[in-house]
């Protein structure tokens, strides 16, 4: 016996619900931003910082997280396309028709920074989790203090969401400040590691929340850059990456020591999560 | 609904009353499944008959071995745990979780590449017949994993609320079962319908059954079977059995809190000496009544109009279990080893509220290395173990 499946259904959450491409945006040589929106029943609303499962028709399911939510319905992931799935999602032009489950995990949480200073700070694609948080802030920007946002990538090809850096940077109420860790001559901003531009920003310790997402490798000295202007680890959230296949912690693959990534992160205060990153294995 | 405790006083059942009750269950359309004989081992199957049990058999275990061999009595139930759990059954090694479909590219009705996702809705009506102590408290440990959280499954969901669940306490642990030290053993506490404790007759003469209610749908199935009241002398073998089982434990966990060991042993050197005789073969994650770890996978037929969406099981032993692009991160059986073992007797408790090993002994008897967890916690616990004196 078998009966259409609504996403809200007795199957869920493992059914995927059906969302169409309205639109694709090239963000570097190998990632692009899609927007979907709902053919049928629309998940539940997401938070900045949550993800969803992604599906390519017949190809495989990828974990990416929201960059962007115009709050209209239309979701919008940014993929980088480094495998069968990713590329093929990356691939997909308007009117493609794909999977979506979620959205899953915890979220920034920034509203956690009200009356306090946020520092963003973000290195390559983890500027793409990032972004609705960004704008979450700016949303209700009266709630805060000080707004920092620190960029870095590679190389200045690899710049994404020219637009909202245009738009960021245009306001007098947010820091933006962007570097690149190899440039040619055509480059005339920064040059450096993201670190480099944490040691520039006035920081009130006791008073600021920051949000971290980049590589791991990037995410540990950056915390360390923090903790080194006094931010206690608490004060501090990281995204983590995982191999995720089910998003609602019943598959296993995800577990960081106690921690179930999809369930109890992706996002996780530093102090949470220090000692199990730093467990080597081998 | 169910309670704990015997729901009504216990009876006796004879051959005769253990085939009507299993007689019953199919009449009223049960799978009834059991352990079995079969390829030199004990295998949960559908059975049609009391007949079908295997009647004089046990079993020899060790660590990487595993033998039948004949008792001197005819008891139904006279082994330890079977070579596979009940997961099987209510966590399915693979599973189709939905199929979807598209109209051919070209054709008329093609919108733009829609799909249609229609899922399986069949739900097996299955009674377990022969489920040990430390495989009922496995069943409620995958209760807490697949439906104690803020997502159920629903295959899971539906499989387990109408599976009804026939135990029997334990009377022939083997030299790997470490069950008293798992609390989770021999005697069945909760989460069976009914309990039967097997006492065997010498000379191969026809076992009997102290036969207790612990749910409403057992007493009711109890009510249905020839029985007699359970004199204090049956209630008194009964206890005999499952307290000499209790004695003859072939192995025990170190008495030790294994939560705090394991986070404070992340670096002990004996991991690096199991990944020398560990094969990262997974036996032990596939036999565990508890792991409960699955990939998904994606297939499509050549049209590329069909595609079906599968989960099966996967281990933490293998290489893509922690794939993240570009590499995994667990790539080395020391990491692997210590994330199975740190997680079965240790972040479970984090994660659930419980240790994830029951101490059946399926990853002693079933490794090919032989690698008994029991050992290899003595050797990490090392010093934190008090000697106790005689």
């Amino acid at each position: 016996m078998t009966a259409t499946a609504t996403a809200t259904g007795p199957m869920a959450p493992m059914v995927p619900h059906r969302y169409r491409v309205v639109s694709r945006h090239t963000e570097t040589s190998d990632t692009v931003t899609i927007h979907v929106e709902p053919l049928g029943d629309p998940i539940d609303a997401p938070r900045p910082g949550q993800f969803a499962m992604l599906w390519a028709f017949g190809i495989g399911e990828v974990p990416i997280s929201f960059s962007g939510l115009p709050g209209d319905g239309r979701l919008g992931h940014t993929i980088r396309a480094v495998g069968t799935a990713t590329s093929a999602l990356a691939a997909s032009e308007p009117g493609t028709v794909i999977g979506v489950r979620g959205p899953f995990g915890n979220g920034w949480d920034v509203g956690d920074a009200d009356g306090g200073d946020v520092m963003i700070v973000a290195g390559g694609l983890g500027l793409a989790p990032l972004r609705p948080a960004v704008d979450a802030v700016l949303a209700e920007r009266d709630r805060y203090r000080r707004a920092v946002l620190l960029i870095g990538t590679r190389s200045p090809d690899d710049l994404m969401f020219h637009d909202d850096l245009a738009r960021w940077r245009g306001r007098l109420d947010l820091d933006v400040q962007v570097t690149v860790d190899a440039a040619d001559t055509g480059w005339h901003g920064d040059v450096g590691v993201v670190t480099t531009l944490i040691g520039r920003v006035p920081v009130e310790p006791g008073n600021t929340l920051a949000l971290v997402c980049g590589p791991e490798v990037m995410m540990r000295f950056t915390t360390r850059s923090l903790i080194d202007r006094g931010l206690d680890a608490e004060r501090i959230r990281v995204s983590l990456e995982r191999n995720m296949q089910c998003g609602v912690g019943h598959c296993g693959h995800c577990q960081l020591g106690p921690e179930l990534v999809c369930l109890d992160g992706p996002v996780f205060a530093w102090s949470r999560v220090a000692a199990q990153s730093a467990v080597r294995e081998r | 609904m169910k309670v704990d405790g015997a729901a009504s006083g216990p009876v006796v059942l004879d051959t005769a009353g253990l085939a009507a009750a299993v007689e019953t269950l199919i009449g009223d359309g049960w799978s009834v499944i059991a352990p079995t004989v079969r390829d030199g081992a004990m295998v949960h199957d559908v059975i049609e008959s009391v007949a079908d049990l295997p009647t004089g058999w046990g079993d020899k275990q060790e660590p990487g071995r595993y033998r039948l061999r004949r008792r001197d009595d005819s008891a139904r139930f006279g082994y330890a745990a079977p070579a596979q759990s009940w997961k099987r059954l209510l966590f399915p090694p693979r599973t189709t979780l939905w199929r979807a479909h598209r109209p051919p590219p070209g054709s008329a009705d093609r919108d733009a590449g829609d799909f249609v996702v229609q899922v399986a809705t069949a739900t097996p009506r299955y009674a377990f017949l022969g489920a040990r102590a430390c495989e009922v408290r496995a069943i409620e440990i995958q209760d807490r994993v697949f439906l104690g959280g803020a997502h159920t499954d629903p295959g899971y969901r539906a499989a387990r609320e109408s599976a009804l669940v026939i135990a029997v306490n334990c009377s022939s642990p083997a030299d790997t079962c470490f069950c008293s030290s798992m609390d989770a053993g021999p005697r069945v506490a909760s989460g069976a319908d009914v309990v039967l404790t097997e006492v065997a007759e010498p000379q191969h003469r026809e076992p009997w059954y102290l036969a207790e209610a612990f749910s409403d749908r057992g007493a009711a199935l109890l009510r249905r079977v020839p029985s007699a009241a359970a004199t204090p002398e049956a209630i008194d073998a009964a206890d005999a059995v499952v307290a000499n089982a209790a004695a003859h434990m072939g192995r025990e966990m170190p008495d030790v809190d294994l939560h705090e060991l394991l986070s404070e042993s992340l670096e002990h050197p004996r991991w690096d000496d199991v990944a020398e005789r560990c094969l990262a073969c997974t036996s032990c994650t596939l036999v565990c009544p508890t792991c409960f770890c699955s990939s998904v996978e994606d297939v499509t037929d050549l049209t590329g109009t069909e595609a079906r969406r599968d989960r099966r099981w996967a281990s933490c032993f293998e290489l893509d279990h922690s794939y993240l692009h570009g590499g995994s991160i667990r790539s080395g059986i020391r990491s692997m080893y210590r994330q199975w073992l740190t997680h079965k007797l240790g972040t479970w408790f984090d994660q659930f509220g419980t240790s994830g090993c029951v101490g059946c002994g399926r990853c002693v008897t079933w490794c090919p290395a032989g690698i008994d967890i029991t050992e290899e916690i003595r050797a990490i616990a090392g010093p934190h173990l008090q000697e106790v004196t005689p």
